[in-house]
């Protein structure tokens, strides 16, 4: 889990643009800390229970404070996401049980795009019933130009918007009219 | 003024812009025409609460006096608050909501990209580059309902029209700077509003054109809220808004 994790570019690019005081990830011999890494990585997403919140780019780093004390950084979704507390709660939760006492920390900058969501993640997704992020995140469509999103279920793009806002904030809501069934669409942001 | 009290207010303007426009959406819910817009509005509303927490923890950080997020949003009077006249509007109608959110949209997105990319200060930029791309959902969610309904059937063509003459008046307090944002001018905190002016008329024009809208020709604007003369109804929404906290000082969820 551990290297599966580190070795994902998101993790990586993150830890060089706001991880430069810290600590590094993981040392050879600091195995409290890739145990929290290990732990904190393996934490589902409470609205999006199929995928992780590393799989989803939101646990930004785990390392260590100047004490020596276990710190994760999260980063929400959506500026309104509700389950952000829930989120960071349960990374906490998740860590104590394991033994490991940490403090949670909220990032904002750089802000959480959709690109850092892992291929992993996308796949667990669509495996999931819920159509990952098409394209990059750097887009902006026209009033009325929709995006092409296949049918998680059966694969057809022949698909219709129902709504932007679908059941959760990160998500739109599209059916199928293939297949007739209404999927949600993780928006691209 | 000092440097930070000046920053405290220019950010608190765009604070409360969110939280205000966040608590009308919120209205919405459970009234929405349809079960979609039920959800569009109450995620919107939840954006633009979101963003507003966000910078009333920063304005806290940088007052530096001990006061939150909630102090700010539950615990100041009428006259604290610093809110353009837009937002504040009544709902009215799906007509008067849509073509507020399209004024707003159509002013914030180009706003926070310029935040994003100018301010010099992270946190602000942080909050900015989320915030933009939330306000470009709202601006074609906002657009494609203005455009349907004003280019629609004779009675939605007819509420948005009489829902322009209501609001439009209500357009220019989005560009003027207040003291406090002048100062956050002068000093790279934020940038001038009148730099995204013409992206703003261009936006709102295309819009009505294919609407079929016809911009009115407004000789006073509407203005105060940046200097906490608010309207009517204003009184009415912080009573809903503030009760819990009032009814039961220090509440937590």
């Amino acid at each position: 889990m551990v290297a599966a994790v580190t070795q994902t570019p998101t993790m990586t690019g993150i830890r060089s643009r706001d991880g430069g005081n810290e600590s590094p990830l993981t040392t050879v011999t600091d195995f409290g800390l890739a145990r929290a890494l290990e732990v904190a990585s393996a934490v589902p997403d409470p609205e999006v229970p199929c995928v992780t919140v590393a799989d989803l780019g939101i646990l930004r780093s785990v390392a260590r404070d100047e004490a020596g004390r276990i710190v994760a950084r999260l980063t929400p979704t959506y500026s309104g996401c509700p389950a952000v507390i829930a989120i960071e709660m349960a990374v906490e939760t998740a860590l104590l049980d394991a033994g490991i006492e940490a403090r949670i920390e909220r990032v904002i900058t750089p802000a959480w795009t959709t690109d850092w969501i892992t291929p992993e993640g996308r796949e667990k997704l669509r495996a999931y019933g819920i159509a990952p992020p098409a394209g990059s995140s750097g887009g902006r469509r026209a009033f009325f130009a929709d995006d092409v999103i296949a049918c998680p279920r059966c694969g057809s793009s022949d698909t219709a918007k129902v709504s932007e806002f679908g059941s959760t904030a990160c998500k739109a809501h599209y059916r199928c009219k293939a297949c007739a069934e209404p999927f949600d669409y993780f928006k691209c942001i | 003024m000092a440097g930070a009290d000046t920053a405290v207010t220019a950010i608190l303007e765009i604070a409360d812009d969110g939280l205000i426009l966040g608590h009308r959406l919120s209205e919405w819910c459970g009234h929405a025409p349809m079960l979609e817009e039920d959800l569009a509005l109450a995620n919107m509303g939840l954006d633009l609460l979101g963003q507003a927490r966000a910078l009333y923890a920063h304005a806290g950080e940088i007052e530096g006096k001990g006061r939150g997020e909630d102090d700010f949003a539950f615990l100041r009077r009428e006259r604290d608050y610093v809110n353009c006249l837009l937002v504040e509007r009544e709902n009215r109608d799906f007509a008067h909501t849509m073509l507020r959110q399209l004024y707003f949209a159509a002013f914030m997105q180009p706003y926070w990209r310029e935040i994003a990319a100018t301010s010099s200060d992270e946190t602000l930029k942080g909050i900015a580059t989320k915030a933009e791309k939330e306000m470009a959902y709202h601006l074609r969610h906002a657009g494609e309902w203005v455009i349907r309904m004003g280019d629609g059937t004779q009675e939605s063509a007819a509420r948005m029209a009489e829902a322009v003459i209501e609001l439009h008046r209500y357009t220019g307090e989005l560009f003027a700077a207040s003291p406090a944002r002048t100062c956050a001018i002068a000093e790279g905190l934020l940038p001038d509003p009148e730099a995204v002016r013409r992206e703003w008329d261009a936006t709102i024009a295309s819009v009505f054109t294919e609407a079929r809208l016809e911009t009115p020709e407004i000789h006073l604007m509407q203005k105060g809220g940046r200097d906490g003369k608010h309207g009517e109804h204003m009184g009415h929404l912080l009573a809903e808004l503030q009760f819990m906290q009032r009814a039961y000082p220090g509440l937590e969820w």
